[in-house]
Order: C-alpha cells, then sequence, then structure tokens
C-alpha cells in the first residue's frame, strides 16, 4: 500500500508509472497532489474534488491526467488548454486544472496559450517544462536554450528560447509563476495560489528529462540535473535579497504577476444578464 | 498534535533514479541492487525530503498508530 496521499489521489492500479527512473514528471504530479489535497481539506478554499477536472494533451508529461483520480480527460497534442476552455466555459463552477508539456503548450498549443491568456479564462494550466520533446525522443521544444543539442538540431539549438511565465504575463494571464521540481514545496504553494485565483493562472514548473535532454547535453542525470536547479534556482524571497550582480545567473523560483483582471466566464455570465434586461 | 511518523519503502516502486540517496541531508539512504535501502545505523530523521522528491512514490511517511 503507497502512502496515502498516493492511494487518496492517485490511480494505483496504474502505478508505477511508464516515466524513466528520475524523471521529473513524477514530482510534479506529486505537488499538484498534495495541492489539491490541501485545498479539499480547507474548507474555506471552495475546492472540492467533485468539481474539479483535470485536462492534459498528449506527451510524456499529459499522461499525468491518467495517473491522477480525478474527473479527468487526456486530449489531443496541443489542445488541452482548448478542451479545458471548452469545459470551463459550460461549466464555469469547475476547478478546470491543466497539466500540460513545453511542447503541448507552447509549441502547437502555443495560439491556445496566449488566447486562453489573453481572455484570462479561469483556468490553472501546470507546464512540466523539461526543454524538450520527451515522448517522441528528444527533439527540441521552443523551450531549449539556445546551444543545447537534440535530435533534431544535432550541432546545436540556435533558436532563442521562450520563456513561458513571461510568454503567458505578457498575453494577458494574471496569475503567472514559475517553479521547480526540486523546489517541491515552493511549487506546491504556488500551484495552491494559481487554483485559488480566479483568472488565468499559468505555473511554468522547470522539470527534468535525464534521458533525452540531460545526458544528451553532457547535463547529467536527474540527480545532477536537480542539483542544478537547487543551485541555480532561488526562491523569490531570497532572490529579491540578492545584490543584482548576483541575480544575474539566478532564476527566480516565484510569482511573477499576480493580478485582478476580470475573469471571462464572469464577463459572460455579465453579458447574459445585460443581454435578459434589454429584451 | 503531531503523532510519530516511520520511514517506509517500497522497493517494488523504485527505479533507483537516487534522487532521495542524493538530496537526503543525513545520508541515510543508500542504492543496493539499484534498490532504495535505509543503512544500517538509520540516521533517518524523519524530515521527508525523500518523499518530497521521490518521482515514483517509494518512500515517504507514515503516521504510527498510538
Ligand atoms: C498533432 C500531433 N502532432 C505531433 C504529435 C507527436 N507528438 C507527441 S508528443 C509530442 C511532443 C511532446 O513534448 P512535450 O509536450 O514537451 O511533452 P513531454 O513528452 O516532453 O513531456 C509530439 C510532437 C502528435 N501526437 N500529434
Ligand atoms: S523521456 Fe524524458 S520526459 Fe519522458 S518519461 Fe523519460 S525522462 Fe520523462
Ligand atoms: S526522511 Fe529525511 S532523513 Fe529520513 S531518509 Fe528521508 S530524507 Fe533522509
Amino acid at each position: 500500500m503507497p502512502s496515502e496521499l498516493v492511494h487518496k489521489f492517485m490511480r494505483i492500479d496504474h502505478l508505477p508509472h511508464i516515466w524513466c527512473a528520475g524523471c521529473g514528471n513524477g514530482i510534479i504530479m506529486r505537488d499538484v497532489a498534495v495541492a489539491l489535497q490541501e485545498l479539499i481539506d480547507d474548507p474555506e478554499s471552495g475546492v472540492s474534488r467533485e468539481k474539479t477536472v483535470i485536462v492534459s494533451g498528449i506527451g510524456c508529461s499529459s499522461r499525468a491526467a491518467g495517473y491522477m483520480d480525478f474527473d479527468s480527460i487526456h486530449t489531443t497534442h496541443g489542445r488541452a488548454i482548448a478542451f479545458a476552455t471548452g469545459i470551463k466555459f459550460a461549466h464555469p463552477e469547475l476547478e478546470v486544472i491543466v497539466l500540460t508539456g513545453d511542447g503541448d503548450c507552447s509549441a502547437i498549443g502555443g495560439n491556445h496559450l496566449i488566447h486562453a491568456a489573453r481572455r484570462n479564462i479561469g483556468l490553472t494550466v501546470i507546464a512540466f517544462n523539461n526543454d524538450i520533446y520527451g515522448m517522441t525522443g528528444g527533439q527540441y521544444s521552443p523551450t531549449t536554450p539556445t546551444g543545447d543539442v537534440a535530435t533534431t538540431a544535432p550541432y546545436g539549438n540556435f533558436d532563442r528560447p521562450f520563456d513561458i511565465a513571461q510568454l503567458a504575463a505578457g498575453a494577458g494571464a494574471s496569475f503567472t509563476a514559475r517553479g521547480s521540481a526540486y523546489h517541491a514545496r515552493e511549487t506546491t504553494e504556488l500551484i495552491k495560489q494559481g487554483i485559488q485565483h480566479k483568472g488565468f493562472s499559468l505555473i511554468d514548473v522547470f522539470s527534468v528529462c535525464p534521458t533525452y535532454y540531460g545526458r544528451k547535453n553532457h547535463k547529467g542525470g536527474a540527480v545532477e540535473m536537480l542539483a542544478w536547479q537547487k543551485e541555480n534556482m532561488v526562491p523569490a524571497s531570497r532572490y529579491y535579497a540578492m545584490s543584482e550582480e548576483k541575480r544575474r545567473d539566478k532564476i527566480m523560483v516565484g510569482i511573477l504577476t499576480h493580478n485582478d483582471f476580470p475573469e471571462y466566464t464572469q464577463q459572460y455570465a455579465r453579458l447574459l444578464e445585460r443581454a435578459k434586461k434589454a429584451k | 498534535m503531531v503523532g510519530k511518523k516511520m520511514l517506509v519503502i517500497d522497493q517494488s516502486w523504485c527505479k533507483g533514479c537516487g534522487i532521495c540517496v542524493a538530496f537526503c541531508p543525513k545520508q541515510a539512504l543508500e542504492l543496493v541492487e539499484e534498490k532504495v535501502c535505509l543503512k544500517a545505523d538509520n540516521e533517518c530523521v524523519l524530515c521527508g525530503q525523500c518523499e518530497l522528491r521521490c518521482p515514483d512514490y517509494a518512500i515517504w511517511l507514515e503516521d504510527l498508530e498510538e
């Protein structure tokens, strides 16, 4: 019998999962489960298991929707946010959580991401960002750092990478944050805040794919990649206490933007009211 | 009230990635034939760092019934 958390929130007949040894997806999926458990256990949060839906696209990371014991839907590549938009629009009372990969949400699904952010529809998108297409064998993705190799960039990738959290913020998302597989507690807290936030929330969680990204780029296996995150990614409280010079080489873990923009389904409800009165 | 806890390992779920071994603050764990084990001298302080980062949910803290 696994831990109470796993027993309660995951489909244990599908575990152990198929992810590689040391894959960050398992760590991030646990963060999501802990965040949901803590919210469900808190009567003031308004979050319940019955009113939570988990949506994913296609990719190693997107398999998480199949492992989590909630009402869930595993959709097509790149379209997780599109399906989630439909679910939220039809049932605004639901807590709709999207588990997606960097390829799923910023390559093929990039258009859905920016428009869901622009509309500020109340979804919580958790990007399992491993800098690569894991499932299909290591093609470079929009977040692969410049210079790194991938099966489709054997001499090094010369594209400039997206910062998914900044991309979503620029497109109008009202809550954007960055987490990491190493910073499990901080990431769980960010996921909780994202779920509680009424508008569009995007949490870009840096994952690790030792199989197709780490080892191919001489960044080591899972342990070395997580140690890199520990060293180079700094929780906001410490980050903002650092001098500007020290900050330069570090990546902040925490909230990037948190605004009170009008939420899309609430706007629609208001429109309906107006239209009814005008009749 | 915070009850007593104990460390539980399910080796059948362990894939031998070594994350818990590397980040245990007490170096209390080791891999034996690619499966996690608590070392014989049991330095575990029940901090839960291993549970937090095990991608396979093979190690965790459990409440001890009083
Ligand atoms: C329409 C379509 N195009 C391409 C694919 C092939 N495909 C499957 S997963 C994937 C990329 C996965 O990368 P990411 O979303 O980053 O997830 P990861 O596997 O790294 O977790 C691709 C290109 C597909 N399934 N459907
Ligand atoms: S290929 Fe990469 S992302 Fe996919 S399961 Fe393996 S380590 Fe994880
Ligand atoms: S609970 Fe803490 S001290 Fe004990 S094995 Fe896990 S990481 Fe090490």
